[in-house]
């Protein structure tokens, strides 16, 4: 999804995740109407990165303690003891493939983690429930060009591999053309164009810019 | 005089680690406690004078503080009060109750048994004070260390952490800071309990400045005692607590007449909170010279005036980093 400044993608990401209330129409998820209902009960069948690297992790808390959140998300209540045999062993493999050194930093503050670091691990947890929809909210926009590449590769691999529906908020007009099997542009809170398919894989910069312009 | 404020200390423990929990925790800083506390001594106090065991009394003590709590919760989470005003308003409130649940403003015990009478005769009364202090704040500690380790505990300290992130892994986060709330008056009011039982009496103005006792004793306890582990950190607030009333008894001892103490615990609480910004100040200059050293540049070139400044109470009161 791309469009201009206030052209409303934020929104419509937001009362998605159910931060924002909705003024009119109903909202359905996975056959579930949440049109009233809290973040945390949407959180069974949706996921969502922030593009604030410090907004999807909790910081006092270690590594391992962030993942048990994101992988025992639907026991926030429980008053069973939150370690598990064989957890560790576990949260290793999930972060062995992210290639950042994380495995052997699971017991570490995520406050001491890099930006790229920290959205790598955002990005697993918000896949390791396998959502429904997963909402990422420009979530490259505030890292380096490199690191904002190797998470934009990484969102792709996880993405393919687990059969997410994905919505991506960019405004990188070049991975919005790369990744991804539909393109939706956004003006004036009004959807102005809505490709997919072969139609979108044909579609060229040049003519996304015109678009934007009028 | 150290054996007395030991055992003092114990008795303000349970208080001490009421404040930690919404203040640490959940990042809340909780006014309640000016209402809960004597809440809980009023509650036990007259619930004694019917004719309940100090026991009994005792744990409706502590429930009394969990509703005082959950009220402030309320206000809190669903009628979405700044938190600081949520707790002025409950601890107003209290005050009025506090006085129909006494029926005048200072109300003593009788002849009936408190908690320390349970222990032998033969033992001096401080060995006593020390024998139930020690007992109740354990079982306190022992109970939150447990509750730390559920997967409810690991949802409370992920709200006070970062709320936002908190909701999207599906935390029910309003309820969350409810139970916080409620834990930590809890507490609060039991040491009241204690307190008003030491005394021998319960009076409707033994809340005032409880906050600030409180609020020294967790910063005192975290200069002395520091770790992550959660018995490690609750530990510390006993430590605070004891470390507080000795150097109450010292000033004391050194003649400051009773009134003079508010005034000091407040004084208290500015050094406890300069201290360990002092302490991070003179640190971090001698890292960043053993660093010039190290690269070869002169340490004299550099001015203190390039270190970051920062504001004065930043990272301490709050947690900065999310």
């Amino acid at each position: 999804m791309i469009g201009n400044n206030g052209a409303g993608k934020s929104t419509l990401l937001n009362t998605i995740a159910g931060t924002l209330p909705v003024d009119a129409g109903d909202l359905t998820l996975a056959g579930h109407r949440v049109t009233r209902k809290p973040v945390a009960y949407r959180s069974r069948w949706l996921s969502r990165v922030f593009q604030d690297p410090k907004m999807g992790t909790a910081g006092e808390l270690s590594v391992a303690e962030n993942l048990t959140l994101a992988a025992q998300h639907t026991s926030s209540m429980s008053l069973k003891h939150y370690r598990r045999h064989g957890q560790t062993a576990a949260y290793q493999e999930l972060l062995r493939p992210l290639n950042m050194g994380l495995e052997q930093r699971l017991t570490t503050q995520v406050k001491y983690l890099s930006g790229g670091q920290r959205q790598a691990l955002s990005l697993l947890m918000a896949t390791l429930s396998h959502p429904d929809l997963l909402l990422l909210d420009e979530h490259t926009a505030a890292l380096d060009p490199q690191t904002s590449q190797k998470v934009m590769d990484l969102t792709q691999t996880i993405v393919e591999q687990n059969q997410l529906t994905t919505m991506m908020i960019t405004h990188k007009m070049s991975d919005a053309l790369k990744y991804g099997n539909r393109l939706v542009m956004v003006q004036d809170g009004q959807i102005k164009l809505d490709v997919r398919g072969e139609e979108k894989q044909n579609l060229r910069q040049s003519e996304l810019l015109t678009l934007f312009a009028e | 005089m150290l054996i007395t404020s030991i055992g003092q200390g114990l008795l303000w423990a349970p208080l001490a680690i009421g404040v930690f929990i919404t203040f640490r925790i959940l990042d809340i800083p909780d006014l309640t406690t000016e209402g809960s506390f004597p809440m809980g001594a009023a509650v036990t106090v007259s619930a004694m004078l019917s004719g309940q065991s100090a026991w009994v009394a005792s744990l409706l003590g502590f429930v009394a503080g969990c509703l005082a709590g959950w009220v402030t919760g309320i206000l809190d989470t669903k009628l979405r009060m700044p938190s600081l005003l949520a707790g002025i308003l409950t601890m107003t409130g209290l005050y009025s109750i506090n006085m129909h649940v006494m029926g005048k403003s200072n109300v003593p015990l009788l002849d009936q048994r408190v908690l320390t009478s349970y222990l032998p005769a033969t033992w001096s009364v401080d060995v006593q004070t020390i024998v139930m202090g020690a007992l109740i704040t354990g079982v306190v500690i022992a109970v939150l260390v447990w509750l730390f380790k559920t997967r409810l505990g690991l949802s409370l300290m992920a709200t006070g952490n970062n709320s936002a992130m908190s909701a999207a892994n599906g935390i029910y986060t309003d309820r969350m800071i409810i139970i916080g709330y409620m834990v930590s008056n809890g507490c609060i009011a039991l040491s009241g309990a204690l307190i008003a039982q030491s005394n021998g009496y319960a009076d409707i103005g033994m809340g005032i400045g409880t906050i600030v006792i409180g609020l020294a004793s967790v910063l005192v306890g975290e200069i002395f005692l520091r770790g992550r582990q959660m018995w490690v950190r609750l530990t510390a607030m006993v430590v605070g607590a004891i470390i507080y009333r000795f150097l109450l008894t010292v000033a004391m001892g050194l003649g400051f007449p009773v009134d003079d103490l508010k005034i000091l615990s407040a004084g208290i609480l500015v050094i406890v909170i300069c201290l360990p910004l002092l302490r991070n100040k003179y640190q971090t200059k001698q890292q960043l010279k053993r660093y010039l050293k190290q690269i070869g540049v002169d340490s004299n070139a550099t001015t203190t005036s390039s270190l970051k400044r920062q504001a004065p109470s930043e990272g301490l009161l709050s947690r900065d980093s999310k």
